[in-house]
């Protein structure tokens, strides 16, 4: 029998309980009493309510999104829409409702107002007397806000970021979240500056300046207003790779490993909220998923997460987070004399043929194609010429058809650093 | 109201066996192509069509391309869509034909792409080089007839059809099943391939009738012959011209040619001999146009039946019963067919022989599906083996500059796409004979 108990999802974010590390970010699905209210419902652990500004609400336009597909397929999606567009007392009205009536549950306040201190101030203690278990500062928004001189504005140069959270910082005891913007040249520059102002911890990342597509009718970048568009913040599955690596930048560098983090950046599935904790997140937001399939999502992200663990032994998310941190090197510290090799299963290939083109026009010619006399294509790998660069697989259409091999070649490690080749060596 | 709603029912039955895809369906579709290099698709349509390009171009939202790329091979890449069996084709050849997964409808997809384009443009999507100057005469409007002209033609030549019946389209004007051809595409897909130019066709001409081979050598430059097999075998059994008993292929011809299907005369009780799709359409129509019982009969197993798995199981699911291993011996008629007798069959040796046993099925109307020839009187002089015009390599009979395609030379498959491969291949044989390039 056994004696283990269900694994437990119960994290902690800079000192905020929560029942599960599943928030959804702050966007519209967190715009509204009702919203919040059937995403509790469905089991989300926390919400950032959506952004809140100082009085007069801004005015949203119509339309608001715009959408990257792939063979039908939605790769990712960007919005044009502002900061929260209802009057501030009507959001915080509906925050106080929601904490009484949900207490096990976490609303963060987000918020972002123009660079000047008072603003800052004020707002954040509006915000934290409805009861919000934490602040956070959108530092991000690529698009609309930042023209005037809000959002990424801010978020890009790191004395500001520093400034703002050091002001939010001093007029409440609650944990504060800065959240940082991806459309800068380095992470740690923002993550830092976060950090030196006193955060309680950083989320990342926010939306990827984008143009989704042009309509060529229109002669418009979509969404478009009219016969005009304008650049959006892009979301959803397409940006995680991003968001990956800019969390793992912030958990490997030595100053700011120890950052809370809420990763943000197309988390989907279980997987992708196990990938994010694995490099050292300590909790996570959703967006577009929740857009697109509704709030019910999170019934999976819980299960499949929880059931991983289980198979896994982990007992809790901190038996795991940042487990991947430290195989996460500079391309510096790899293995120069590592080899590894692809290998087709006959038995299993359909000899679409796709591995041989990928390979032969775009790669190393390290695959055969010869017609058997029973009219059999065959695809085969020449070691010599094969590079281990995974291509032929990441084509192949067959699950497991394609393995890359390690090759035991007998050769010690040996990195950049100590290859006889760096002229740094010599 | 109840005659008219039994009538509507019937019309209803010849509908679109395959409804068209539209626009998201066929995206999608296209979507689980693999785009396979070297793709085995290609190599098993006799016309080549470059089937991973035209998916791709589909995907891509550029179907006009996507039909471009079909009718460079085929031009009646229309008719190929709706009529050629892709089952053992091209869709047999998809490397998605796995325990997993199922083939890309390839042929849906290629009816998407060229109904698109026949709808959506005004302008031929072919050329014609310069004019040579030279002139080909065509014998037949089937699909070799008409693929050899319209290729003829954009080579540069002027080319004069002959056909012997009322309508151009051969077999695809009369010979395929109805639900297969809905709404007269087949003088659709004509009036699209003449758009080219530089062709004029000529009814009610037939050969060794009002038309002489002689002649059209005397006054063209070369002649294709294109004529298919317009006569059919017979039982040679008593009876047989008994009313009541006739041929599959005239049966098909006049559902075809009625506009208001309740309107075909079809019996009670249909008994289709044959084995080919053409009984198979004949049966499964019969059925459709409203017979109670319809019975096809075949002297051998399953296995021999010319028809493809997939027909067979469309005449099994549209309630005909199939009796295998039966020969017919006896039509019994008094002034209209009333039963047929049939001997079981064996084989012994290899052979195929009779048995002692026989029986009996009613029938009030039977159709002869078993097969059909070429008619070798009007071909004064050509080389002839089996009942086929024997032709080179490059299509041309034992004629200097007359060359012939499609069903009434020995090509293999006896399908449209092989006829439309035929005509092609000849119209560049014949512009290399004519001194062109080929």
């Amino acid at each position: 029998m056994d004696i283990r108990s269900k694994p437990s999802l119960k994290c902690n974010v800079a000192g905020i309980e929560s029942i599960n590390p599943f928030w959804l970010a702050s966007a519209p699905p967190t715009d509204k009493y009702i919203n919040v209210v059937r995403a509790f419902e469905a089991g989300w652990g926390g919400v950032v309510w959506k952004t809140l500004g100082e009085d007069p609400a801004v005015v949203n336009v119509s339309s608001r999104y715009g959408v990257h597909k792939n063979r039908g397929n939605i790769v990712g999606i960007n919005n044009i829409e502002l900061i929260s567009d209802r009057p501030l007392q009507t959001n915080l009205d509906e925050i106080i409702r929601v904490r009484k009536e949900w207490p096990d549950r976490v609303i963060i306040g987000s918020m972002m107002a123009v660079i000047e201190e008072r603003a800052w101030k004020e707002l954040a203690v509006k915000i934290a007397e409805t009861g919000v278990q934490g602040i956070e500062l959108n530092l991000g928004c690529p698009h609309g806000m930042c023209e005037r001189g809000m959002g990424s504005a801010i978020g890009q140069v790191p004395e500001m970021v520093e400034k703002v959270t050091r002001w939010v910082k001093e007029v409440v005891d609650i944990p504060v979240f800065t959240k940082l913007t991806p459309n800068i040249t380095n992470i740690l520059w923002s993550a830092e500056a976060a950090q030196k102002g006193g955060c309680d911890a950083v989320a990342l990342i926010n939306t990827v300046n984008s143009i989704t597509s042009v309509d060529l009718d229109l002669m418009a970048p979509t969404p478009t207003v009219g016969d005009q568009g304008t650049h959006g913040g892009y979301c959803g599955a397409a940006v995680k790779p991003i968001a990956l690596n800019m969390v793992a930048e912030i958990t490997r560098n030595h100053d700011t490993k120890d950052l809370n983090i809420s990763a943000i950046g197309g988390i989907e599935t279980w997987k992708d909220a196990a990938e994010f904790i694995a490099l050292g997140a300590v909790g996570l937001q959703v967006c577009t998923a929740a857009m697109l399939y509704g709030f019910r999502i999170v019934d999976d992200m819980i299960a499949g997460l929880t059931g991983w663990m289980e198979e896994k032994g982990y007992q809790t998310i901190e038996d795991f987070r940042g487990k991947a941190v430290g195989n996460t090197v500079d391309w510096n510290n790899l293995d120069m004399n590592f080899d590894t090799k692809a290998l087709i299963d006959q038995d299993s290939c359909i000899e679409c043929g796709r591995c041989h083109i990928a390979c032969e026009d775009t790669s190393h010619q390290a695959i055969t194609f010869d017609v058997a006399d029973n009219g059999k294509r065959i695809f085969t790998v020449i070691d010599d010429e094969c590079v281990g660069c995974n291509l032929c697989q990441i084509v192949c259409p067959v699950p497991e058809c394609i393995d890359m091999v390690p090759v035991d070649n007998g050769l010690e490690y040996m990195n950049w650093t100590n290859n006889p080749l760096n002229p740094m060596n010599n | 109201m109840a005659q008219d709603s039994c009538n509507n029912t019937i019309n209803n039955n010849f509908d679109d066996l395959h409804k068209p895809l539209n626009l998201q369906q066929a995206i999608a579709e296209s979507g689980r192509c693999l785009y396979c290099y070297d793709a085995p698709c290609i190599q098993a349509c006799p016309t080549s069509i470059d089937i991973p390009t035209f998916i791709h171009q589909i995907r891509s939202e550029n179907t006009i391309g996507a039909a471009n790329t079909i009718l460079t091979q085929n031009i009646m890449g229309g008719t190929c869509a709706r009529v050629c069996p892709t089952e053992v084709l091209c869709e047999e050849a998809c490397v998605l034909n796995t325990s997993i997964d199922q083939p890309i409808e390839i042929g849906l997809l290629q009816r998407h792409a060229v109904d698109h384009l026949m709808k959506n443009t005004k302008k031929h999507p072919f050329e014609r080089a310069k004019n040579s100057g030279q002139s080909v005469a065509v014998v037949g409007a089937g699909p070799a007839g008409l693929a050899c002209a319209h290729r003829a033609s954009m080579l540069g030549h002027d080319v004069t059809v002959f056909e012997a019946k009322e309508k151009s389209g051969g077999l695809n004007e009369y010979g395929l099943a109805a639900y297969k051809m809905v709404n007269d595409f087949a003088q659709d897909e004509t009036d699209f391939i003449l758009d080219i130019g530089g062709i004029k066709v000529i009814h009610n001409q037939r050969l060794g009738d009002n038309l002489n081979l002689e002649n059209l050598q005397n006054n063209y430059d070369a002649v294709f012959i294109g004529v298919g097999l317009s006569s059919t075998w017979s039982l040679d059994l008593d009876n047989e011209c008994t009313e009541g008993v006739m041929d599959a292929v005239d049966f098909i011809e006049s559902i075809r040619q009625t506009k208001d299907k309740s309107q075909v005369e079809v019996g009670n009780d249909v008994i289709v001999i044959g084995a080919g799709n053409t009984a198979i359409d004949a049966a499964v129509q019969a059925k459709r146009l409203g017979a109670e019982n319809v019975t096809l009969v075949y002297r051998r197993g399953e296995e021999q039946m010319s028809a493809t798995g997939w027909e067979v199981n469309l005449a099994r699911t549209n309630g005909v019963s199939i009796k295998l291993w039966s020969a017919p011996k006896r039509i019994i008629a008094d002034g209209h067919v009333a039963q047929m007798e049939f001997v079981k069959t064996k084989t012994k040796g290899g052979k195929l022989v009779e048995t002692n046993f026989t029986y009996t099925l009613e029938a009030d109307m039977v159709l002869k599906a078993i097969g059909q020839k070429l008619e070798l009187d009007d071909l004064n002089g050509i080389d002839v083996e089996r009942g086929k015009i024997v032709v080179d390599e490059n299509y041309q009979s034992s004629i200097e500059g007359v060359f012939a395609g499609g069903d009434a030379i020995d090509c293999g498959e006896d399908l449209t796409v092989q006829a439309v491969e035929d005509g092609k291949q000849a119209a560049h044989a014949i512009n290399s004979f004519l001194g062109g390039d080929s």
